[in-house]
């Protein structure tokens, strides 16, 4: 019947596409009706005058229901936990009239301060390489953009300044791949340890798990953490940087409180 | 134990910053000199990043310097129209020298600045310093008079315009001089995080031919002023003033100068720059050394603010 006017015969194909989009979206199969669900230990490290380091933890089950398929080769889990992002400059020394001077530099636009990728085993086994690549699963997957002559964009992976950077990054415990990072505790019940290191930037973390079973990802779950100054610590990063002449004045003082106390305490004549 | 620094975001141990601002102190009150030139490079060694070493040294050198001020005050041992002369431009200098780092910092080259500095700088003040006082310990052992000044002799600084009678230190000069030693005092200050103590008390003396009785206390008032406004300068703009560092080394700093006075009255005059030459030239010389031996790491990381 043509009676019906076009604007509803447009409603229900668009409803029809999206119903497709979704489909498409959560991993094909609808019978693959795997949940993940993830949760944290705590969703905030705070850092106090006392803190070096801190270790976060994960638990995360695989909900299944009645018409999941079984699977032959098990799950794979892995966890990408994000930083927030900054620039960075990677300079690159050279020598030049005899002594080593930052020649060349390169931007990193909007990378993340802080990467870490734990799995349950080597990530380059859980999914080929085209997938990992589109998931950005993985340390070496991660796009890294750099602001190469004015335009954005990620270099070939063996690029010495990216290389630079990764290890940079890694060298300095900031960026982490742990091939043995998560444990499943049960063979749906998974656990892994999120280390803070003490020099982490504050902000909010995201973290992303993926499932993943005979190379196809199943399904996501994302969570946060943030990462505070507290206390003392928080007091004094704010007004640094809040109420900077205040704060410069106050340190003046401090300084001159601290040598005209020593010049009472010590005087000998 | 270990203890977190907030404005330089990395866990310090507390009794290393201590014993360093103990040491630094020891030498400083034995010297008489500030010691942010050895400070500074402490810092950054143990993994502070340099923009943060520089600007909360500045601190711990006033504190240091205050203390020393208050004690030459009281004995009278200071002038305070020359420190007065001394610190207008110090402080202009100061200004200058803040502006310049921010500068740096922006096009990433204050650490290699900062290095820079730091290497020419001390190796030709501690080259000086070594030439001159073995020489003056050489003709000491020798019968002859070690004082060299001739009161009589004339400089051509000495005859610049603007003259000033400055009647504690005896002496009627030009300001123009000590208004170029104030202000280069005041620069290297701020971009180098050193009062500079070292440098001018020899400059006074040589240049400007003050009575070595005052020239300490009148050097102390101008680092004392130019390393507390390059604080509240430096926390004003670039915001990387640690006050929880500053106050550590601030607290090793004063009790370690007075142990470094009494152990300096032992030496004499000569010795005591000879000691100071060494310890200046050995410093520039380890930066020399980073500059020239290949590095380990070719690459080096730095954040940049997200306004870039």
């Amino acid at each position: 019947m043509s009676a019906r006017p076009p604007a509803a015969r447009a409603r229900v194909l668009a409803f029809a596409l999206v119903f497709a989009l979704v489909l498409a979206a959560s991993g094909a199969r609808p019978a693959a009706a795997e949940r993940l669900i993830a949760a944290l230990s705590t969703s905030r490290v705070l850092i106090a005058a006392n803190f070096t380091g801190a270790d976060v933890v994960l638990f995360g089950s695989v909900e299944r229901d009645a018409q999941t398929v079984a699977r032959r080769g098990g799950y794979d889990i892995v966890v990408t936990v994000t930083g927030p992002r900054e620039n960075i400059v990677t300079f690159r020394k050279q020598r030049v009239a005899g002594i080593w001077v930052n020649a060349d530099s390169r931007t990193f636009v909007s990378v993340p301060s802080y990467l870490t990728v734990l799995s349950n085993r080597t990530i380059s086994e859980i999914a080929d390489v085209n997938t990992l690549r589109r998931t950005q699963t993985g340390l070496a997957r991660t796009l890294l953009p750099q602001e190469i002559s004015g335009d954005i964009a990620d270099s070939i992976r063996d690029d010495p300044f990216r290389q630079a950077f990764l290890r940079l990054k890694i060298d300095q415990n900031l960026y982490r791949e742990q091939q043995n990072g998560v444990t499943f505790l049960a063979p749906s019940l998974f656990r892994a340890a999120i280390p803070i290191p003490d020099d982490a930037p504050t902000g909010s973390y995201e973290v992303d798990v993926k499932l993943f079973a005979d190379g196809v990802m199943l399904a996501r779950a994302q969570t946060a953490l943030e990462v505070v100054k507290v206390g003392f610590e928080q007091f004094v990063a704010n007004a640094a940087h809040d109420h900077g002449l205040f704060y410069g004045l106050v340190t003046a003082l401090m300084a001159l409180v601290t040598g005209w106390f020593a010049s009472v305490v010590f005087r000998r004549d | 134990m270990q203890i977190y620094l907030p404005i330089a975001e990395l866990p310090v141990n507390v009794l290393l910053i201590l014993f360093m601002g103990l040491a630094v102190g020891f030498i400083s009150g034995m010297f008489g000199i500030g010691g942010g030139f050895l400070m500074t490079p402490l810092l950054i060694f143990i993994g502070i990043t340099p923009a943060v070493a520089v600007a909360s040294v500045a601190s711990h050198v006033a504190a240091s310097s205050f203390s020393g001020a208050i004690s030459y005050w009281r004995r009278r041992a200071l002038d305070p129209a020359l420190a007065l002369m001394l610190l207008t431009a110090g402080m202009i200098g100061t200004t200058t020298g803040v502006w310049i780092f921010t500068l740096l910092r922006r096009l990433g080259q204050l650490d290699l600045t900062i290095s820079l500095s730091y290497l020419l700088l001390l190796s030709i003040v501690g080259g000086m310093m070594i030439t001159e006082s073995v020489r003056a310990i050489l003709r000491a052992r020798g019968g002859r008079p070690a004082e060299i000044r001739r009161p009589g002799s004339h400089m051509w600084i000495h005859g610049l315009p603007l003259k000033m009678r400055f009647k504690v230190s005896k002496i009627y000069v030009s300001v123009i001089p000590i208004w170029v030693i104030g202000f280069f005092i005041g620069f290297i200050g701020a971009v180098m995080g050193i009062g500079g103590g070292f440098l001018l008390v020899p400059a006074l003396i040589y240049l400007i031919r003050v009575p070595t009785g005052v020239v300490i206390g009148t050097s102390q008032v101008l680092t004392l002023v130019t390393m507390a406004y390059a604080t509240i300068v430096h926390a004003a703009t670039n915001h990387l003033v640690d006050a929880l560092l500053a106050l550590l080394l601030m607290l090793g700093g004063v009790i370690g100068a007075q142990f470094g006075a009494r152990a300096g009255q032992r030496f004499s005059g000569e010795q005591l720059r000879l000691l100071l030459g060494i310890l200046v030239l050995s410093v520039g010389l380890r930066f020399a050394y980073d500059l020239v031996v290949p590095p380990a790491d070719l690459f080096t990381m730095r954040s940049v603010e997200e306004s870039q």
